[in-house]
């Protein structure tokens, strides 16, 4: 009897895990199915909402860390009556994860490197930039940017904008750098961090722009095999060197305040928390220029609390919220307006912070952008971003 | 899965949970049988607290703790240093991950033990002593047989929770668990969905594996 | 039968794991007044700024009311469950009786991240939108075991000759639940509920899932461990909850370390 009973738990134990499976399996399924969706729609053409209604006294977002702070999230809610839910994303894949889980998010603020596929995913739907007032005062270059704007569609409103820098600490770091260089370099072994996402190959690819002219590498998310090669292997020979690679903003704050690493690629965020604490660091953009970031609220297809969406997208629109987020963050607002409010905030911060540089300061950083294997010279030999994500898994080992 | 990385996440996974597993069993076994078999009722009641107090206060809070105490410039080190012994470096390696998850799945281990210590009647090991058996020999043949299930029991928590955690590698580690690679791939970001769906079979095939050999052990009855 | 040398080990042993258990305790109550917002060892000044920040956190108190609200509820769903599996478990031989047993165990063992998003899964395939009851069921299903496994190893040291003596004096099936089985389970009832609310407030993977868009405390904790600004907060929240339970556990230890009218023999 107790073989018996024995032999049936282990059937038992088998239909359940195919059972855990095949769940595992529909949401699979239930993805690429929305993603087909979605494009006929974005095809479809949009139904723009002419005006804002009344609020629907919830909103949720999926923001950067420090996107959404208590100073301009407070009186956005007394103002409109939405309360603010948020959850923080620190790359751009996890936030086209969160989108795609199905948790009923309202507003992304996705990069680059996100946007266009969240566009192409169906996950987000059009917006009408009319319907936000200062829209008119972005600079020309953000009004309708390819990574948000589609065949004319608008799938958002442009934020902030900014260059991942390279953060060091003052004390242990003599001479300072001034070049990628040295985080390729074993002269800080064991004390240096880098992101924990894929699109920092696209870093390894700019540094070996100017060190290694042969490969002939033009733009850093545009690789062919051999280029791309190159910059992978660079990264592995760099892994060593690695103390952590920070997955989080806190994990690379942590890293500084306590030691564990004295030189790293940042985000100013970072920069500015750690120098708010009194820690010995700063950083600055190296002379082979820096890769960015162009960031856009997107509004979730099916958003269940589109009007609060449209009162935050105006919000953090207008100058004096732009201005807020460009210094606690350290990163420059779409709108022009902004600054002037920033130096109100904080003197010479707009100027810091490049709020009144020319266009070509814009053009020389190298935007995050999804690699596609359209290389757009014509040929289409470059590597995907599903190539980048796996020799990223394998870099990390 | 042919590729070699994805075979050493794996591996380093099964791996640490293994040791994670065996570590809090040695830990767990002889505080067990001092809460269960010598401590007085109070000091029992008090113990019993002790360990279950920490499941109640947050498990990210605790992690975050430990993140602290390994750092470079963290407690351990200052200590360390204070005592004029040298410092480590385990901040983010794998070591670090072995000592956290050690220490936020002990509880587990520890309550199915004692529950299986202090089910033994007296009566059995008094037996055993008027049979005329020393204390190794009554222990190694009367207690700990009757121990096992409830040992087999909590490594069911200690391994299942390590294998199953995505949270704690990106935390105090610089490396990846199969729920890393997973909680990247399987939510519709990667184009190769069957890779990422039978890489997540993985650690269901080895709970598989591993409950039934549980189950032979009557591991169920001590749960 | 031990001697006094093992013994004096053992006690050694027990506070050393003690210290190990507590030691992250200790500092993550320390690091509460910290008054610097990054943490660092040691810590830059003493300060209370933090609970007040805490206090005042609308964000935090009504992350702290839906870890409640959950926690209670699939305890709730597990005491039921859980029960009535046992029970039937135990007092009955029926076909796939042994696959029961089974089933229930096996949400415990199932890894996080797998049980996470196959719920995720299961419940978008479904069209059922993310709330509280999602986060719900996704906690039950561990927390049915907790108390499963309690109450069944309670009633399994119960002789079933306990439950045939009342009834032979007389006693109806309602009167042998309320004056024999209930008292026998009922401290076991207690301390499964314990565990179960305790793993259900503090779960963090499988809520990552089953959550949406609305945040428990412990993914408000992760939120604010990821912005690295307000950390000494999150060090005040837990805190305050360390404090809040040392009471309640002790006194459900206290009940539940009798078991009742069954002593060890």
């Amino acid at each position: 009897m107790r073989n018996v009973g024995r032999r049936r738990a282990g059937w038992a134990a088998f239909a359940a895990l195919a059972a855990s499976l095949a769940f595992v399996a529909a949401g699979c399924g239930g993805s690429s199915s929305s993603s087909k969706g979605g494009t006929t729609a974005a095809g479809g053409g949009p139904n723009l909402p002419q005006s804002i209604g009344k609020g629907e006294g919830k909103l949720s977002l999926v923001a950067w860390e420090g996107y959404a702070q208590p100073q301009w999230v407070k009186p956005f809610e007394q103002q409109t009556g939405c309360k603010v839910s948020r959850k923080y994303a620190g790359s751009s894949d996890e936030m086209v994860t969160l989108m795609r889980s199905g948790a009923g998010y309202d507003l992304v603020s996705a990069s680059g490197d996100a946007s266009l596929r969240l566009i192409s995913g169906g996950d987000v739907q059009a917006v009408n930039p009319a319907l936000i007032p200062d829209y008119a005062n972005f600079i020309p270059a953000l009004k309708s940017p390819p990574h948000n704007t589609v065949k004319g569609v608008h799938y958002g409103i442009s934020l902030q904008w900014g260059p991942n820098t390279l953060l060091y600490n003052t004390k242990s770091v003599s001479p300072a750098p001034t070049s990628w260089k040295v985080l390729y370099e074993p002269t800080y072994k064991g004390k240096i961090t880098v992101p924990d996402n894929p699109i920092q190959i696209a870093d390894a690819a700019l540094y070996l722009m100017k060190a290694q002219p042969d490969l002939k590498i033009t733009d850093p998310y545009e690789l062919n095999q051999a280029q791309f090669d190159a910059a992978v292997k660079l990264l592995k020979q760099q892994k060593p060197l690695v103390k952590k690679y920070w997955a989080l903003a806190s994990d690379e704050i942590d890293l500084f305040k306590n030691g564990d690493a004295v030189i790293g690629a940042s985000w100013p965020y970072q920069t500015n928390t750690l120098i708010a604490a009194k820690a010995p660091v700063k950083d600055m953009i190296p002379s082979e220029g820096a890769t960015g970031w162009a960031d856009t609220w997107m509004l979730a297809k099916g958003s269940k609390h589109p009007n609060c969406a449209y009162e935050w997208m105006k919000w953090v629109s207008t100058p004096k919220v732009q201005a807020q987020q460009a210094i606690y963050f350290g990163e420059t607002p779409a709108n022009t307006k902004a600054c002037a409010e920033m130096d109100k905030l904080s003197k010479g911060s707009c100027a810091q912070y490049h709020g009144d540089a020319p266009a070509s300061y814009f053009n020389s950083i190298k935007f995050w952008k999804t690699p596609v294997a359209d290389c757009g010279n014509g040929k289409t030999d470059c590597m995907d971003y599903n190539a980048w994500q796996k020799a990223w898994t394998e870099i990390k080992g | 899965m042919n590729n070699a990385t994805y075979r050493t996440i794996a591996l380093r996974t099964i791996g640490i949970a293994a040791l994670v597993t065996l570590t809090d069993a040695l830990i767990a076994f002889p505080f067990a049988y001092y809460m269960a078999r010598l401590a007085s009722r109070r000091t029992r009641t008090l113990l019993f607290v002790l360990v279950l107090l920490p499941l109640w206060s947050s498990y990210l809070a605790r992690i975050y703790a430990w993140r602290l105490i390994l750092a470079h410039d963290g407690a351990l080190n200052w200590s360390l240093a204070k005592l004029g012994l040298p410092t480590t470096g385990v901040a983010y390696t794998n070591t670090a991950m072995w000592i956290v998850f050690s220490y936020v799945w002990l509880p587990f281990m520890i309550l199915p033990v004692y529950a299986a210590l202090e089910r033994i009647p007296d009566s059995y090991v008094e037996a055993s002593r008027d049979l005329g058996a020393k204390g190794w020999t009554t222990f190694r043949r009367v207690v700990l047989p009757l121990a096992l299930p409830g040992v087999v029991a909590g490594s069911i928590f200690t391994f299942s929770l390590t294998l199953g955690d995505y949270i704690t590698p990106t935390l105090v580690g610089n490396t990846q668990f199969i729920g890393n690679v997973v909680y990247r791939n399987v939510l519709g970001l990667s184009h190769d969905l069957p890779f990422a769906a039978a890489y997540a079979t993985i650690p269901l095939l080895v709970m598989g594996v591993y409950l039934t050999l549980a189950k032979r052990a009557g591991a169920f009855e001590a749960l | 039968m031990e001697t006094r040398g093992t013994r004096f080990s053992l006690a050694v042993w027990a506070a050393a794991v003690v210290f190990f258990l507590w030691f992250p305790l200790v500092l993550i109550c320390l690091y509460a007044f910290n008054s610097s917002n990054i943490q660092s060892w040691p810590i830059a000044g003493f300060t209370l700024h933090w609970f007040s920040v805490a206090w005042h956190d609308t964000e935090a108190r009504s992350a702290l009311w839906l870890s409640l609200e959950a926690a209670l509820l699939a305890t709730s769903v597990a005491l039921v469950l859980g029960t009535m599996a046992a029970f039937a478990v135990s007092r009955f031989r029926f076909f796939g009786r042994d696959v029961v047993s089974f089933i229930v165990v096996l949400p415990i063992a199932l890894p996080g991240v797998i049980t996470g998003i196959a719920l995720a899964s299961f419940f978008s395939f479904g069209t059922i939108t993310f709330s509280l009851w999602t986060i719900v069921v996704g906690h039950a299903t561990f927390c049915i075991v907790v108390v499963y496994n309690n109450v069944v190893a309670r009633l399994r040291r119960t002789q079933t000759s306990l439950m045939e003596a009342s009834m032979d004096l007389g006693a109806d099936g309602w009167q042998t639940f309320r004056y024999v089985t209930f008292p026998v389970v009922s401290t076991a009832l207690i301390s499964g509920a314990l565990l179960a609310f305790a793993l259900s407030f503090d779960e963090v993977i499988v809520t990552t899932f089953t959550a949406g868009a609305q945040n428990t405390l412990p993914l408000w904790i992760f939120g604010n461990i990821r912005l690295g600004q307000q950390l000494p907060e999150v060090n005040a929240v837990v805190f305050v909850i360390i404090a809040a339970t040392v009471l309640p556990v002790t006194i459900a230890q206290r009940l539940t370390s009798d078991t009742g009218i069954l002593r060890r023999t």
